[in-house]
């Protein structure tokens, strides 16, 4: 398997390399199983890590009803949140950091405890959060046109891109995490609207099954680290240009823009 | 159009309702109906209604979602009228009293003073708002599939039928309307779900719409009315035994169940 891995970790890092999508793995390898596509994924961070870089945390994807449909999943799936990936409030993202992003607003928790499944609940995930704040993610995937099936996506660190955490941190007891209301706007626009439980109904039970899965695989969730728990409305392409913010019930706003170079 | 003739299709409408009998869609016989026309039967239909006693709680707004304006290939939304007899009154509505009832969360606003347009903004509708609170509105288109052209719902009082109201009041200063997150549940399950920003961007932006485009008619909000400014979800069908719950951020919620 390592070899497997090595091999379409080394394919996805051509889509940086050469600035333009690749084929979906699951056409050169309809067989592949979501486990061999963890481990392509895997291998790609450790390989980061051991260039220097720092886990800062993970994320959630496929958190919507609407996108395990389309995608054909009955659960999410994970990427980890590297250094490289942090964009600062209102800062800009140059194009040549991106292949195809696209943006959506969602809240991010930042734990104060370790945890450690398999038997997580949202209570305990609420309970060993320090604070939560408002995200954009920048999604984006080293498949041409988004032309992904589930494992393409896990390989590939869940089409992970940059994110910013924006707002003000508030403590996970100031507020009900599933009815936080949320506007996400392009260029000054409303682009569409959500709200905290359309994250698999809590965004706190978005938490808890990811340190459930980690357990699995004898990683876990330390503190200090970021989880972005999925998001709220459905993403929005982005081109040079673009600036993009999100307002969010209790939490504030969050901010970012495209520029070319 | 004639005055004769907006009555009579009032009366068509009124029947369907009090008959919970679904009709033919007004705009078969008479496909040359205006958006206008469509308020004119309306208002014959208020009169009726009027005439036979009810009182008005307020106008409510329809067709205030993107979505639903761009389906029905609307700029702007639609209004209609509640009346003392729709809202109802305890936690169970019965199916009988239906045609083919949705199910929208929404939030309300009671008026604290009179709004007159043109030119009223949501910053001036805040100002004059008393209270803000949930509330769930069930629609029941009275024709044939829940299907229609605009002047057809605009006749038809907008689908209007039945209020539920939440029990907590709120100060709409207390809180950033457009950002409330709703759920809408039934047996438990989230059926939708939206932030108060679906309602054309701010739902005191929906009243002050509301306000200038009755204005255009020479009328205006008054003090004590209470208006509901449009779903905040999508319109969920309701079946009998359907445990209905709403839960609106910092608004508490609202529940009621559907009998036979």
């Amino acid at each position: 398997m390592t070899d497997k891995a090595n091999k379409y970790a080394l394919h996805l890092k051509q889509a940086l390399e050469n600035r333009r999508g690749v084929e979906p793995i699951t056409k050169l390898d309809p067989a592949i199983t979501i486990a061999e596509a963890y481990q392509v994924q895997l291998l790609t961070v450790d390989k980061k890590v051991k260039a220097g870089h720092r886990i800062v945390g993970k994320k959630i994807g496929l958190t919507s009803e609407a996108m395990q449909q389309l995608l054909k999943v009955d659960q999410p799936d994970y990427g980890h949140l590297l250094d490289d990936m942090i964009v600062e409030n209102g800062g800009s993202i140059p194009f040549s950091r991106v292949l195809q992003p696209r943006v959506e607003a969602e809240i991010a928790f930042v734990l104060k405890r370790d945890l450690i499944g398999p038997r997580v609940t949202a209570l305990d995930v609420l309970l060993a959060t320090d604070y939560v704040l408002p995200a954009l993610e920048i999604v984006d995937s080293r498949i041409a046109d988004w032309k992904i099936k589930l494992q393409d996506t896990v390989a590939d660190n869940a089409s992970s891109g940059l994110f910013v955490l924006g707002g003000k941190p508030v403590k996970p007891d100031a507020i009900d995490l599933p009815q936080v209301g949320m506007v996400l706007y392009k260029n000054g626009e409303i682009m569409n609207t959500g709200v905290g439980a359309a994250t698999l109904g809590d965004p706190a039970a978005c938490v808890a099954w990811l340190a459930n899965q980690l357990f699995e695989f004898g990683i876990p969730l330390k503190a200090g680290e970021v989880i972005l728990s999925g998001a709220l409305s459905a993403a929005v392409n982005a081109q040079p240009g673009d600036h993009f913010h999100a307002r969010l019930a209790h939490l504030g706003e969050v901010q970012v823009h495209f520029v070319a170079e | 159009m004639d005055r004769t003739v907006a009555k009579q299709i009032a009366r068509y409408l009124v029947s369907a309702e009090e008959d919970r009998q679904e009709v033919s869609r007004i705009t078969l016989e008479h496909p040359e109906l205006s958006v206008e026309d469509g308020y004119q039967i309306q208002e014959e239909l208020v009169l009726i209604k009027l005439e036979a006693g009810y009182e008005i709680v307020g106008p409510k707004m329809g067709l205030t979602s993107q979505a639903k304006m761009k389906q029905m290939n609307v700029n702007e939304p639609i209004y209609g009228y509640v009346f003392n007899y729709m809202v109802a009154t305890g936690q169970e509505i019965s199916m009988r009293d239906f045609i083919h009832p949705k199910v929208e969360a929404e939030i309300a606003f009671v008026l604290g003073k009179d709004i007159e347009g043109p030119g009223v903004t949501g910053a001036q509708v805040l100002a004059a708002t008393e209270y803000v609170l949930p509330a769930l509105e069930i629609i029941d288109s009275r024709y044939e599939n829940f299907q229609f052209t605009l002047p057809d719902v605009i006749a038809d009082n907008a689908s209007s039928s039945k209020v539920v109201f939440g029990t907590k009041l709120g100060r709409p200063n207390d809180f950033e309307l457009d950002l409330v997150g709703v759920t809408l549940s039934i047996n438990g399950k989230i059926k939708d779900l939206g932030a108060g920003a679906a309602v054309v961007g701010h739902p005191a932006h929906s009243v002050a719409m509301l306000a200038n485009m009755l204005a255009r008619k020479g009328l205006k909000l008054k003090a004590g009315q209470t208006i509901l400014t449009g779903g905040i979800t999508g319109a969920v069908m309701l079946h009998v035994g359907d445990a209905v719950s709403a839960k609106f951020d910092g608004l508490g919620t609202v529940d009621f169940r559907v009998t036979e």
